[in-house]
């Protein structure tokens, strides 16, 4: 290992990068691959066969259509959200500030068990929609609330740094040159906010895809019409069909790692494009 | 600079109309509204509902729903669980951080990568994975059986999928921020005489303090709080393996919803003191930043 090193004065560096490695192989590495060599042993065809069922695309469809509706809920209001706590002085702005990490730290469980009482037809929001013959809860309807909820963090806080880093100097001389303020906002402040809202919906639509506690509480759980993949993972497993279970995983795997290049790729372009100007 | 906040402040509206940057005031309330409206019901309510539940049927069946015998088990294995796991991922991420921060090696930005990974894992593949390894069809089920160690559908498995979805939190924190701070200090620890441990103890450690706290207060809401990857692994047995996520969900199936979101409250509570001293954190760690720079 010492060979990759190049040369400083401070120690350690064996003792830290082998624990390191030792304990990520340990409690990440080997127990990620096991899930892929436990799906190989499927052959190709046994795990086509079993991502392809109906109930399994029926999930699938649910996941990820819920995720990109609730990550693109979450672009919008978390673009203005963002907005608002960088721009413009209210009362009560700090605590809304701290707020917004919600969804990090209140436990998933918490948060789905309160959102199905909130927006169930007799709750507090699901009463007002309940008229309308609007039914949220135990509905597709309510998996997007619940997705909503959980990556609302997500865009606020990778849009939020580059808008306070943004330079103002470059709005007044819009401005100065005859722009409208809207003119001002799509074409001198959006196009910097660009790949920053796209890593915020990223990020939230990766979460969203995998979240468990929120949704399984609001959804209902109908096979074929608000089952999520998860849930069907979950289900797989009570029923001892291990096989289908990781097969199931491994898809969702491949998927997660496909979303993380992407993230990765977007916040190298985010960086890139920030460092230039 | 006091010059220039002083006349802002004597005609306010004489300097609004001059800033080019400014939307008409009625622009301003309406987005202001509009935030708060989607933050109130995504937010504030589901956090209000989870007191205004709890404390529906009374404070009498609030307190026994706390005191009951598989809430206090559900409590004492939750307490438990992070007990372990969040100091061995405190080691964990003090030495990942002195190796990536500290020194130049190539495939740097790979093993950052491979650090983040169980963040884009969905929870329920989280537990999975344990189970493939150490349930009874897992690769070493039949030996574990053999011996007589239960590791899933018991504690042991309760912890390490619970290591697993707080794997990166203190890792991240740290890693930025030794990047930052450099290693002119330890170096110049070094020179002086001082040995590795010292210099890890006096200089590092007092200059990392507040990043640490802060990945040990994010990692530690997610290790009590973890609901999926747990619920995996754990079998359900109540005062067993029920730790308080699990505990809330099964009395919300039982249609006892009051005791559910009583116990849910300690949760909630949980969360808002973990939101209050991230806030202090970020507050103390930009201060520990900026003077350096």
């Amino acid at each position: 290992m010492s060979v990759l090193r190049k040369n400083s004065v401070l120690p350690g560096f064996n003792l830290a990068m082998g624990f390191t490695l030792l304990y990520l192989s340990l409690i990440v590495l080997i127990p990620l691959s096991a899930t892929f060599i436990k799906t190989a042993s499927l052959g190709w065809g046994g795990f086509w066969q079993v991502i392809t069922t109906p109930r399994v695309l029926a999930s699938y469809k649910l996941t990820f259509s819920a995720a990109l509706i609730g990550a693109g809920i979450n672009t919008v209001f978390g673009l203005l959200i963002a907005w608002v706590l960088v721009r413009y002085e209210f009362f009560g702005k700090k605590v809304i500030d701290a707020i917004v990490d919600l969804p990090f730290a209140l436990p998933t469980a918490v948060a789905g068990i309160s959102l199905a009482t909130i927006y169930s037809t007799k709750g507090w929001v699901g009463q007002l929609f309940a008229p309308l013959g609007v039914k949220i809860a135990y509905t597709p309807l309510g998996v997007v609330v619940a997705l909503t909820f959980i990556g609302l963090p997500f865009v606020v806080r990778t849009v939020q740094p580059v808008l306070e880093e943004f330079e103002v100097e470059l709005e007044e001389a819009a401005a100065s040159l005859g722009a409208t303020r809207l003119q001002t906002f799509l074409k001198v402040i959006f196009p910097t906010l660009w790949p920053a809202l796209l890593t915020g919906f990223a990020l939230a639509f990766a979460r969203a895809v995998g979240e468990y506690g929120s949704v399984i509480f609001i959804a209902g759980n109908i096979p074929m019409v608000s089952e999520i993949t998860p849930l069907l993972i979950i289900t797989k497993l009570e029923q001892y069909d291990y096989a289908g279970a990781t097969a199931l995983a491994s898809s969702m795997l491949i998927v997660s790692f496909i979303l993380l290049l992407a993230i990765n790729l977007l916040q190298w372009w985010g960086q890139h494009r920030h460092t230039k100007h | 600079m006091s010059v220039a906040v002083a006349i802002p402040q004597s005609s306010p509206g004489q300097v609004h109309s001059r800033l080019a940057n400014r939307e008409p005031a009625w622009v301003r309330w309406t987005l202001i509204s509009l935030a708060l409206v989607f933050l109130t019901g995504f937010l504030v309510l589901p956090l209000a509902v989870v007191f205004s539940q709890a404390f529906s049927k009374g404070w009498s069946v609030y307190a026994s729903a706390l005191v009951e015998s598989n809430a206090l088990a559900a409590i004492r294995l939750t307490l438990l669980v992070a007990a372990i796991s969040v100091p061995l991922n405190l080691v964990f991420g003090l030495s990942a951080a002195w190796a990536i921060a500290k020194f130049d090696f190539s495939g740097k930005s790979l093993l950052i990568t491979l650090i983040d990974l169980p963040f884009s894992v969905s929870p329920v593949v989280s537990g999975l994975i344990y189970v493939l390894m150490f349930g009874l069809q897992g690769w070493f089920g039949g030996w574990l059986a053999d011996h007589d160690i239960k590791i899933i559908f018991a504690v042991p498995g309760i912890v390490m999928a619970t290591i697993f979805v707080t794997f990166p939190f203190v890792a991240r924190e740290l890693i930025p921020l030794m990047q930052a701070q450099g290693t002119d200090e330890e170096e110049a620890a070094i020179v002086l005489g001082a040995s590795g441990w010292q210099t890890f103890w006096r200089v590092t450690l007092p200059n990392i303090k507040w990043g640490l706290l802060y990945g040990v207060i994010l990692s530690n809401a997610r290790a009590m709080g973890e609901f999926g990857a747990v619920s995996v692994v754990s079998g359900h047995i109540r005062g067993l393996t029920n730790t308080i996520p699990l505990h809330v969900e099964i009395l919300y199936n039982e249609y006892n919803s009051a005791a559910a979101f009583a116990v849910a409250s300690l949760l909630a509570l949980l969360a808002l003191v973990t939101l209050a001293l991230k806030s202090f954190l970020e507050w103390r760690l930009h201060a520990s930043i900026t003077p350096s720079k």
